[in-house]
């Protein structure tokens, strides 16, 4: 969502608009057109190309990042609306560790298979255990739902979820 | 696909944001929290001249508290209403309706009056404004005027929105009575093929009042007030009254035929689930 940095004027279709942001903790200063959506501005304006995108119309999940602390489809938000934003991705998730039981937990269940659904998984499976930590079988199905894997029929994720739940609560003192 | 090219401006101000409607005329597109038009946007069925951002109108936010029962702005997100304490106490209805609308990605962003004017018929918050009776708030260019949920409702995608209009708030009156809330769709997060969005009042286990309303089953959400009348005599009763409340429509999940079925299943598990509950 916008923080009104932006003057308040109409931009035009072909216009290069400058937007400022921070992504992964870095700040970024870009010109966008206004029909440029978040994930295609992180894969080829960033080259952040760990945040996927295939349906486009928000409903595989594979694009998941996070804006302002919350889990977003990047395939539903153009990146001209995001001036002033704080978004963050899986690059920059795995870099600060945020994601490292969960990641640890997909690598010994064999959760990942080709890979394209993982960075979405990931950051969804952490945005439960962020507000859930001890999410049922059931809970963690539902908080999966947006995202489809088409590779590991979802047992193997469930299991290294609740794995992952596990670890993190061994790790709290 | 991508979108489209179009224009893009981000008001900060109601009246600069119905300047901009007015201006443009047909080719403009309000954007709300986008979990609805982009998907329309990128699949090039929609090509607007102008997007209007709304996420910077102070109007359009806000859940409060008033005499008579809540306000909700229009810019609401999903998430927000379903964590208010306020929406809980005064309207649990629709907190109970939240978790099942998309997945936490898309609450996170999509907005109460998006949903609304979006009206789709298997969508869960129509049905809610409707079943507790909701006033909406519309501004444009010749000032405010107020709409009932029941009349703003008209078919698939249609309200009494007009072009130059913005939906700035919903005035909800406090629930009357115990939840029903139920929703039958293949998986978790997707629209509904059939479900009911209600209240109803109880003296013991008897059901003395109560509000059903239907989605996903017609062209809009349904008020089924003949199988509501019916309930004071029986839930078989209410049941077949049922079939003269709603003209369901086949769509990709289900038959005209299974949805009527769908919704008679609906109607008896959730009040005999509400008079168990208080017994
Ligand atoms: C994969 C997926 C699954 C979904 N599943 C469900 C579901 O199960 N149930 C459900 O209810 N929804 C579902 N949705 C839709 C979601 O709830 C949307 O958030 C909602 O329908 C629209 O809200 P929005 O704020 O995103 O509106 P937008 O997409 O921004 O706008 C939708 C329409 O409303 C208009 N509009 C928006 N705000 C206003 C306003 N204040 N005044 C006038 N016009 C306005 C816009 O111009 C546009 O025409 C799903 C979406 C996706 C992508
Ligand atoms: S690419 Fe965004 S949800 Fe599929
Ligand atoms: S591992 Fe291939 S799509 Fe999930």
């Amino acid at each position: 969502m916008g923080r009104g940095r932006l003057p308040r004027a109409t931009f035009g279709m072909s216009d290069a608009v400058a937007i400022r942001l921070t992504v992964n903790g870095a700040r970024v200063e870009r010109l966008v057109a206004p029909r440029l959506n978040l994930v295609d501005f992180l894969r080829d304006e960033l080259g952040l190309t760990g945040t996927h995108w295939s349906c486009e119309h928000g409903a595989c999940g594979a694009c998941t990042v996070l804006i302002d602390g919350a889990l977003a489809r990047g395939c539903l938000v153009f990146a001209i609306q995001l001036d002033g934003a704080n978004v963050e991705t899986i690059e920059g998730l795995t870099e600060s560790g945020a994601l490292a039981e969960v990641q640890a937990a997909f690598h010994a269940r064999n959760a990942v298979q080709c890979g394209f659904c993982s960075a979405g998984m990931l950051l969804a499976a952490d945005a439960l255990l962020r507000r859930n930590p001890e999410p049922s079988r059931e809970q963690i199905r539902a908080a999966l739902s947006g995202n489809y894997c088409r590779c590991t029929g979802y047992h193997a994720i469930v299991d290294a979820v609740a794995d992952a739940a596990r670890e993190r609560a061994r790790r709290k003192p | 696909m991508k979108a489209p090219p179009f224009r893009y401006a981000r008001p900060q101000t109601l009246d600069a944001a119905l300047r901009l409607l007015a201006d443009e005329g047909a080719g403009a597109r309000l954007i709300a929290g986008g979990q609805s038009l982009v998907p329309a946007l990128n699949m090039r069925l929609l090509e607007p001249t102008l997007l209007i951002d709304i996420n910077g109108l102070a109007e359009l936010t806000g859940i409060a508290e008033t005499a008579s029962g809540i306000r909700v702005g229009a810019l609401t997100r999903h998430a927000a209403l379903g964590a208010s304490a306020i929406v809980a106490r005064r309207t649990p209805l629709l907190a109970a309706a939240v978790p099942f609308i998309a997945h936490e990605a898309i609450r996170n962003r999509g907005t109460f009056g998006g949903s609304l004017a979006q009206a789709d018929p298997a969508a869960e918050l129509p049905a809610c404004a409707v079943a507790l009776g909701a006033r909406l708030e519309i501004a444009g260019p010749g000032g405010r005027r107020r709409v009932a949920a029941h009349d703003f409702f008209r078919g698939v995608y249609e309200t009494a929105l007009g072009r130059d209009e913005i939906l700035v708030a919903a005035e909800i009156p406090a629930q009357p009575g115990a939840t029903l809330f139920l929703e039958l769709a293949r998986r978790q997060g997707d629209y509904a093929i059939a479900g009911l969005a209600g209240w109803a009042a109880l003296d013991r286990s008897r059901i003395t009042d109560a509000r059903l309303v239907f989605f996903g089953t017609d062209i809009r959400a349904v008020e089924a007030r003949a199988a509501s009348a019916a309930l004071a005599t029986s839930l078989d009763a209410a049941a077949t009254a049922l079939d003269r409340d709603l003209a369901p429509v086949a769509d990709l999940n289900a038959s005209a035929a299974m949805k009527r079925h769908l919704a008679r299943v609906l109607l008896r598990r959730a009040c005999a689930a509400a008079v168990t509950h208080a017994a």
